[in-house]
């Protein structure tokens, strides 16, 4: 175990470099040896040697389920890999008014919604509301923010009039359904519609939810994306950030 | 079996509280009605179909009468007239309005006791209909039997009716009891209801009364071969509460999740508009002898369900007395709550007891819809499918009627074909493992769960003193449940509600009320 080869890096069970993993799934097919030949000619074709089905059930109507473990014959060169990362020093509640107040002096003035027809308002609320979530306050505790939860089920349009409305220097949008791609559908069209009206540059723009990152947020466009887990400080720390930065430009 | 010792003169009060907050909620909805209430008669009379821009023929009625300012006689009524002034079925009434063939002031003198006798026949057999599907069950439940409690409840919602069929008749083989499909995003703010088999949806399948059909009937013959009665949920909720209350009496569905105060809260629909909807829905609902679900579990996943726990309690308690005066007995008010404490919190486990503990005497012979854990559900499935299974211990431990399974994978995606087994064989490992168990337990006297039951109860019966003193509508105004405040006149839906007026005809009202025993002979 002296040294790891960070070029060749493989799943770890056990013994270090065997590679394994387990992996569980259902076939359309009737339960019986067929079935189970059908999971692990499927688990080689993966990628796995040494494939062990240890267990496997009877969904009824046809279908089969397994759950099996095999060996990853495939290794990933970590060295190489670059992902895009929010840099920003994440700063509190208090750290986070005081730098408004002293750096930009005035109120920052945020809108926010869960757009389309996606009725999840857990992201949005958690991250604006008064409240917060586990313990963080949410934006509209800010005193230097002025923040418009706008709620669910929100048109990109009124979102986007509402944030000229207000002068907004951040919009936030919440996605929780991803079902066939909806919120990468919703997403872009927001962007469209702000870089139609030509007010692009003068808003941060903002997406989360759970299954948002960073990098996919800023393939859609938007310049950052917050994933599971964020807190309002993390927004809040980004936008003023953000804020100060494109003044200085 | 053990029990908390809970102050019963609390329970009176809060009891006494939701009464008398329920009457005054009765009395705004009497004399009103709304457009999916009209379009539930005339559904009910037999008009059925869309025209070619798929605008459903009852929407089409309405929205006629509605621009003619005669929907305040009822729909009824003047559906009525134009039957007999040409001679024509519901139906032949509804496919010539669509092309303005109906010339409405020409129907207008008829005299009023003629088009109300031809109401009532109408009625009379729209609701034979629906008699005719209760039976139906009762004999089916007969044959099979009831079942052992809790039932299973699991979802399908793959947006394509023939393939939830799959997952469903998968679900019943097994062991689930009740097959919940779930709807489309967002089909709670559509006012009119879709037409048809459809295959497309987001996050669930649209309610269509013949998805119901289709349903139905593929649970009533999997059902045959599993031995057991399967019963089908979905919602009658949203803008056309009625509508589907009417369309799942018709197709038999079990069990409906019927509650304004979710809509009102979760959906921003208008609080008048779905309180109205509701009324009306529920004595359709109880005619049928359909099982209500309530939506109070949803409470903790925006509010904190220690701290929130009373709200919960405080609206089972109004739902309840607003489910007495639409006639639903008891045995079908499935009142909902849900096990959302954190579960870093220690001793979180005996809170979740003292809630579900105290719910189940409070409401001794509800059936009680017991949500799983969610809001605390991360990608962590080994975690989640833990969390799951000290939820369904304490379902079996409280005697709960539903257990709405909870799925290792809730929060990332809808539930794939194995999670459903997973969750099915974690439920029934439990179930049979501590079945008699409720029975050799007794609550210490005093002790941690009894104290906890108490003080929820007794910060209920303020909040329900509190509502009653200022209504229920203002306590939603102020925020009361789920952290959500939401207006009078605000949110989805008020366009459609009216007042009616002194000749107002709506006979499967009058005939629902006589027949539930409601109106003016129960004030006796």
């Amino acid at each position: 175990m002296s040294s790891i080869d960070f070029t060749h890096i493989k799943p770890y069970g056990d013994t270090f470099g065997d590679g394994a993993v387990q992996l569980s799934f259902t076939l359309p097919v009737p339960y019986g040896e067929e079935a189970k030949e059908a999971a692990r000619l499927l688990a080689i074709k993966m990628g796995l040697d040494e494939v062990q089905i240890y267990h496997m059930k009877d969904l009824g109507e046809h279908y089969t389920f397994f759950i099996l473990y095999g060996k990853v014959a495939h290794s990933i060169d970590y060295t190489k890999i670059t992902v895009a990362k929010i840099e920003t020093t994440r700063l509190d509640y208090y750290q986070i008014n005081e730098k408004i107040k002293k750096e930009i002096k005035r109120k920052i003035v945020v809108v926010g919604a869960c757009t389309g027809t996606d009725a999840h308002t857990v992201g949005i609320d958690a991250i604006m509301n008064m409240k917060g979530y586990n313990g963080e306050y949410g934006l509209e505790r800010y005193p230097m923010i002025d923040a418009y939860n706008l709620g669910a089920q929100v048109k990109n349009e009124d979102l986007l009039a509402k944030a000229i409305e207000v002068e907004a220097d951040a919009i936030l949008v919440s996605q929780v359904v991803t079902q066939k791609g909806i919120h990468l559908t919703n997403l872009t069209e927001l962007v469209e519609l702000i870089e139609g009206s030509g007010l692009r540059k003068n808003m941060i723009l903002i997406c989360g939810g759970p299954r948002i990152n960073h990098e996919l947020s800023l393939e859609l466009g938007y310049d950052a994306g917050f994933g599971s887990g964020t807190v309002a400080r993390d927004v809040a720390s980004y936008i003023v950030e953000e804020m100060i930065n494109r003044n200085r430009n | 079996m053990g029990e908390l010792q809970l102050n019963q003169s609390l329970i009176n009060k809060a009891r006494n509280a939701a009464e008398k907050i329920a009457e005054q909620v009765d009395a705004f909805i009497m004399p009103r009605s709304t457009v999916t209430i009209e379009r539930t008669a005339l559904r009910l009379m037999g008009i059925d179909g869309v025209n070619d821009e798929e605008i459903p023929y009852v929407n089409v009625l309405v929205d006629q009468l509605k621009e003619n300012n005669m929907l305040q006689d009822g729909a009824v009524s003047w559906v009525c007239k134009a039957m007999i002034t040409y001679g024509m079925t519901p139906q032949e009434v509804a496919e010539a309005a669509n092309i303005d063939k109906i010339n409405w002031e020409a129907c207008r003198s008829l005299p009023n006791d003629e088009t109300e006798q031809l109401g009532f026949q109408l009625a009379e057999a729209g609701l034979l209909k629906i008699k005719e599907q209760q039976q139906k069950r009762n004999q089916m439940l007969e044959k099979f039997g009831a079942g052992k409690k809790p039932y299973l409840y699991v979802i399908v919602a793959t947006g394509n009716i023939y393939e939830d069929i799959v997952q469903a008749k998968a679900a019943v083989r097994q062991g689930a009891d009740i097959i919940a499909v779930i709807r489309t995003t967002a089909q709670s703010l559509l006012d009119y209801v879709p037409y048809g088999a459809t295959i497309e949806g987001f996050g669930g399948t649209y309610a269509t009364q013949e998805n119901f059909t289709i349903m139905r009937n593929a649970l009533d013959n999997v059902g045959e071969e599993v031995k057991r009665y399967i019963r089908l949920c979905n919602y009658s909720s949203g803008l056309c509460m009625p509508e589907i209350a009417a369309m799942g009496a018709l197709e038999r569905l079990d069990v409906m999740l019927n509650d304004a105060l979710y809509g009102i809260l979760f959906r921003d629909i208008n609080m008048q508009r779905t309180l109205i909807d509701q009324a009306f829905s529920r004595m359709i609902i109880s005619y049928a002898g359909i099982m209500i679900n309530t939506g109070e579990d949803n409470y903790l996943t925006t509010a904190d369900a220690v701290e929130a726990a009373h709200t919960v309690l405080a609206s089972q308690f109004i739902n309840e007395q607003l489910a007495f005066k639409s006639g639903l007995p008891v045995n079908l008010m499935g009142l909902g709550h849900a096990f959302e404490i954190n579960p870093d919190l220690e001793d979180g486990l005996l809170l979740e007891i003292a809630q579900a503990q105290m719910i189940r005497q409070i409401f001794p012979e509800a059936p009680l819809k017991y949500m799983p854990p969610t809001k605390y559900m991360t990608g962590n499935i080994f975690k989640g499918h833990i969390q799951d299974a000290l939820f369904n211990l304490v379902g079996m431990l409280t005697n709960q009627g539903i257990q709405l399974l909870g799925m290792m994978t809730e929060a990332m995606h809808t539930p794939f074909m194995q999670d459903r087994q997973l969750s099915i064989e974690n439920a029934k490992y439990i179930m049979n493992n501590s079945r008699h168990l409720s029975e050799e337990i007794s609550f210490k006297s005093g002790g941690k769960v009894e104290k906890r039951a108490n003080e929820v109860l007794e910060k209920a019966t303020t909040t329900l003193e509190e509502i009653e003193e200022m209504g229920l509508f203002t306590a939603i105004e102020h925020g009361i449940f789920a952290d959500m405040k939401r207006p009078f006149d605000g949110g989805k839906g008020l366009e459609g509600v009216f007042l009616k007026n002194e000749h107002y005809f709506n006979p499967f009202d009058e005939l629902l009320k006589r027949d539930l025993g409601l109106g003016v002979e129960r004030n006796e």
